[in-house]
């Protein structure tokens, strides 16, 4: 119940936004609920299930190439977004399918190989795609103004969706399931846990969310190329989030992608030449110094006793 | 025959390939660590060449030793100051890790030497070598010869040294040896060192074939991985396998489907073996 009322706060907090904030403050909160959202759905797979996946950027490319495509030859958005997601979902359980047997680094370098792929199928199917010339989303006819709101509307209720699905899934048994495969798959086998298909539906789950995000993300920004939307960095910054906010936990995603989002944000904006390797000093401190997240910190800290004697 | 000359290159290709994939495989076998910073190590040791090259006229195939030792030092450093700290932690947090110092050093590259492409041009190349229906540059030639001789003495060197001996117990159990009397961090900082050496020098070589710049390391690094999968973990036998087979394979991708498919071939090829054969052609050992 706990968990309901501090999601009902962040919608609360984030649909004030549009109402007092700028433009600048409204794209800026467009981002977040993407980031939060792709943090939302890696965590199903890398925190839950403790499998370190790197196809995310698969997942979002293919998520914005299916929907580009689709309403390029015309099919409205909404229905363009869904078949984005049901293409993904079915993929990442093909390819989970094949590759989720793979353990620790193996499946690290089969998940990223998965991008490196996708990128060079998409990059040489010219007809289909437009190959490196990427490709042009069209308008829908409405003011500049009224599309901002909207997209971030769309996210925002995407991040909610996600949220709300994490929830049920960390509470129901698919949740309990994933943690058993995450400390000992063996254990879990033997327990009577169809790891394999709780591995399959977390995979596919995290696909279905990263697909959606990025077909939005697509429409939001009316033009994708490959290199854009399948860059590595979609597989890197949701994991650098959910370590940041707290590996497997229910907010720590949405606790990282703000914390992440604001760095991203200072950095840029003051270090525009040097702002990949602070982003990198940032990520090599993360490990170093706090490996179980900010979370974990302040709940020590809250533990330190009052009066030291 | 123009299969003739196709294979020709990519065993050319495959030498040098071999020796890119013999460091990476060793840190990943010996420290259970994918060392993402392996591709800009590589761009670095071809930096340290060229600036050779063109203010002290050293010649790319000396430099070899210059950058080799360079970066065993700087790998030395960063495995004994950083990753050393996290080294029993889960997959993810090594990965991570190296994820982070390749973003730092890479970044920092961008900005001293610019992303242009550069090219180092030998004033008094070698000429070339006709066998035949087969037509190769010299220097192509010594490049791979080199870059066989590096990764072949690299094998001896963990056969037949003390330390060499020491690397391969921690590879094979990192409990035992430590029981043994073995230092596990130092040994863990050396094999470290040795993966980023071998990097520098095979930069060293690939500069007077490849075109130079801090752009090229994803690539470097995508090769590391398929030759690494292709001829199995942390053996240097496996890594020459693997390089020249890679190196065959692209080269005759490159003429039957158009060089554009050469990466989607050759990540395709990593994906089936890892479904099918996860231990490398020439692996031994489980995939866990």
């Amino acid at each position: 119940m706990k968990h309901w009322l501090w999601l009902a706060a962040f919608v609360a907090a984030c649909a004030l936004v549009p109402l007092f904030g700028n433009n600048y403050a409204l794209r800026l909160a467009t981002i977040m609920c993407l980031y939060a959202g792709l943090a939302l759905s890696w965590n199903f797979i890398g925190g839950m299930a403790g499998y370190p996946s790197f196809a995310t950027a698969a997942f979002f490319g293919l998520g914005a190439y299916v929907s580009a495509v689709l309403q390029a030859k015309g099919v409205p958005f909404v229905a363009a977004w869904a078949a984005a997601g049901f293409a993904a979902t079915i993929f990442a359980a093909l390819i989970g399918m094949a590759i989720l047997h793979l353990k620790g680094h193996y499946f690290a370098i089969a998940s990223l190989a998965v991008v490196e792929v996708l990128r060079e199928v998409v990059n040489t199917a010219e007809g289909l795609t437009g190959g490196g010339m990427g490709i042009n989303i069209p308008l829908q006819g409405m003011s500049a103004d009224v599309q901002a709101r909207l997209f971030f509307f769309v996210m925002l209720t995407m991040t909610v969706v996600l949220l709300a699905a994490t929830i049920i899934v960390s509470t129901s048994k698919l949740g309990f399931g994933l943690r058993c495969i995450s400390q000992n798959e063996d254990a879990a086998d033997i327990l009577g846990i169809n790891t394999t298909f709780y591995k399959v539906a977390a995979f596919s789950l995290s696909a279905f969310g990263v697909a959606i995000i990025g077909a939005i993300y697509a429409s939001w920004v009316q033009y994708i190329e490959p290199p854009d939307v399948f860059d590595i960095l979609y597989s890197v910054k949701p994991l650098v989030m959910v370590l940041l906010g707290g590996l497997g936990t229910i907010f720590g995603p949405v606790i990282g992608a703000v914390l992440y989002l604001a760095l991203e944000e200072l950095v840029w904006r003051n270090f525009l030449t040097v702002h990949a390797a602070v982003l990198g000093a940032l990520i090599v401190a993360l490990v170093l110094f706090l490996p179980n997240g900010v979370g974990a910190m302040f709940r020590q800290w809250r533990k330190r006793p009052a009066v030291q004697s | 025959m123009i299969y003739f000359q196709v294979l020709a290159n990519g065993l050319v290709l495959g030498g040098l390939y071999a020796c890119i994939a013999a460091g990476f495989s060793l840190v990943w076998g010996v420290l259970n660590v994918i060392n993402i910073l392996h591709g800009t190590f590589i761009v670095l040791g071809s930096y340290i060449a060229l600036f050779s090259y063109n203010f002290l006229g050293i010649h790319p195939f000396i430099s070899v030793i210059t950058a080799g030792a360079l970066l065993y030092l700087i790998g030395h450093l960063v495995q004994s100051s950083l990753i050393n700290r996290v080294i029993a932690a889960p997959v993810l947090m090594t990965l991570t890790l190296t994820f982070g110092l390749d973003l730092l050093l890479n970044n920092l590259m961008l900005v001293a030497f610019k992303a242009d492409y550069r090219k180092l041009v030998l004033d008094n190349p070698l000429g070339r070598l006709e066998l035949g229906p087969i037509f190769m540059p010299l220097d192509r030639i010594a490049a791979m010869g080199l870059a066989l001789l590096l990764t072949f003495l690299l094998h001896r060197l963990l056969r037949d040294s003390r330390i060499g001996r020491a690397i391969i117990a921690v590879r094979m159990d990192r409990e035992a040896a430590s029981l043994m009397g073995v230092n596990v961090s130092r040994i863990n900082a050396i094999t470290f060192g040795l993966g980023a050496m071998m990097a520098g020098a095979a930069g060293s070589l690939l500069s007077i074939v490849y075109p130079i710049s801090p752009l090229n390391s994803g690539m470097f690094l995508g090769k590391a991985f398929v030759i690494c999968v292709l001829g199995g973990l942390g053996s240097v036998p496996g890594a020459i396998v693997g390089g020249l087979a890679l190196g065959v394979i692209e080269s005759f991708g490159a003429i039957w489907f158009g060089p554009e498919h050469a990466v989607t071939i050759s990540f395709t090829l990593l994906i089936l073996i890892l479904i099918f054969r996860p231990a490398g052609l020439m692996g031994k050992r489980g995939f866990e």
